[in-house]
């Protein structure tokens, strides 16, 4: 077990890494993700005040609609990503990352325009288990009556789980089909024992408990961003391939001016991946050489298991930010081999 | 309840030596194996390189983290288990057999009896989990 923005929360479980990550491909695997924070927003102006606070644009989702966006600074970087959820046009539900729940509280409630919208962190209210992987739909419509087939990739919707009224989102951190379920707090371990029965654990290809560290590894495979990785307040949207949920003519917005004029003279460095072509594990942290010189930092670095590639991101300036530039990680004191590659590293097949 | 066999020897950063004569045969503990995790890949010194006791001789690495490991012993590498480089998780199916690293010369054979026996290290790692 590891500590993780407070939460106590295990790395792997005894199936191991390889094993969970390569079962949530080919199968099924569930997540324990209830350490994300919630904040609920409602109010006549709940999407005016939240769009004020990220670069997506809010008013363009609709009823049951959920939407990838960021918390941004001034400076366009990041305070956080997360998820918009849209229940009606006077509710909202901002889905945020643990370590961060304090932080985007205090900044939201700082830097939150005036106008008829309560928020209130409720992030202890709910419990949240992602179910990701081709028999995903499968396992959970054993568990309820929703049609889980009609919810389209990025939506949502209410109903019961096991009896226990809850939101049925289809979504994920995986690169895979599946659904992440919030539901009351108190029934966190009543649901996370249904879905595991439901989808045969134990069967050599039933659904499989997975760890931080499968969620790690299966994420960067499908090369999405991790805060404070990839995203931090030290890197900008742009700088970072999140262009797509900066909507710069949406009106103004926390950042909106400083990404504007970013967009116009472009970024000096950018975020892309790269394998590993010699022997070696790039990690987090290691310094990126190209030509001999210093020329960047590994966001991220691993292993990746489906792929059987060493794999990773990783700031380089933008003149070398192509497909097939040659560069080098320093792999504590070793140099080794590595070609920026076009991401994602892994898509599944629709 | 991990595998911590009588007749070798152990130490507090969690590898075993078997004593061959006057070599000794390094490799990294049942206990050590699992909680590592899959091991992806094994970095290891080349014959001839030599060591002194407790110094970093390579690196095992899982998906999720590096760890450093050391030799127990003093002496000069003369012979290294190559077949981790195919097959690193041997480290994990079989830590005490497939799964060895390094055979060193020891320059100092007294080094060994030092080290923890089986039953302190089985001690050793009950109150590190505790």
């Amino acid at each position: 077990m590891v500590d993780f923005g407070g939460w106590d929360m295990p790395v792997q479980y005894p199936a191991g890494t390889i094993e969970e990550h390569l079962r949530t491909r080919n199968h099924a695997g569930l997540f324990d993700v209830s350490h994300m924070g919630e904040i609920d927003v409602r109010g006549a102006d709940a999407i005016a005040v939240v769009n004020f606070l990220v670069s997506n644009d809010a008013t363009k989702l609709v009823d049951g609609q959920a939407q990838y966006s960021a918390l941004t600074t001034p400076a366009g970087t990041v305070v956080d990503d997360l998820l918009v959820y849209r229940f009606s046009a006077d509710r909202l539900l901002l889905v945020v990352n643990a370590g961060t729940t304090e932080k985007d509280w205090e900044w939201i409630s700082s830097h939150r325009q005036a106008g008829a919208a309560d928020l209130k962190n409720v992030s202890s209210d709910y419990c949240q288990l992602a179910l990701q992987g081709p028999d995903a739909l499968g396992i959970l419509q054993k568990l309820t009556d929703v049609p889980l087939a009609d919810i389209k990739y990025y939506h949502f919707t209410e109903g019961t789980v096991d009896g226990v009224p809850s939101i049925i989102s289809r979504t994920g951190y995986t690169g895979e089909d599946g659904f992440e379920v919030y539901a009351a707090a108190d029934k966190g371990e009543q649901i996370w024992n249904k879905m595991l029965d439901a989808g045969n654990f134990g069967s050599d290809t039933g659904v499989l408990p997975c760890g931080l560290a499968a969620r790690n590894t299966l994420r960067l495979e499908s090369s999405m961003a991790l805060y404070g990785h990839e995203i931090d307040e030290n890197t900008t949207l742009l700088e970072a391939n999140l262009g797509w949920i900066c909507k710069l003519n949406k009106g103004d917005f926390i950042g909106r001016e400083a990404l504007a004029k970013q967009k116009e003279t472009g970024v000096a460095r950018r975020l892309v991946g790269f394998e590993v072509t010699e022997r070696g594990i790039a990690r987090d942290g290691q310094e990126v050489l190209i030509d001999g010189q210093r020329a960047g930092t590994v966001t991220s670095g691993s292993p990746a298991p489906y792929l059987k590639k060493n794999i990773g991101m990783a700031y380089v300036p933008t003149e070398s930010a192509s497909e097939g530039q040659v560069i080098e990680i320093d792999v504590r004191g070793r140099l080794v081999s590595a070609r920026i590659v076009k991401t994602p590293f892994y898509k599944r097949e629709r | 309840m991990s595998n911590i066999p009588d007749d070798l020897h152990y130490s507090k950063d969690h590898e075993w030596v078997r004593v061959d004569g006057n070599i000794a045969i390094v490799g990294i503990t049942d206990y050590a194996q699992d909680s590592l995790g899959d091991v992806v890949y094994v970095e290891l010194p080349k014959a001839g390189d030599e060591f002194a006791a407790n110094e970093s001789f390579g690196s095992v690495e899982s998906v999720k983290a590096v760890s450093e490991v050391f030799s127990p012993v003093s002496g000069e590498i003369v012979g290294t288990n190559e077949t981790l480089a195919d097959a690193p998780e041997k480290v994990n199916s079989d830590p005490y057999g497939d799964g060895w690293m390094i055979r060193v010369q020891m320059s100092n054979a007294g080094e060994v009896d030092s080290m923890l026996t089986a039953a302190e290290y089985e001690d050793f790692t009950k109150a590190e989990t505790e």
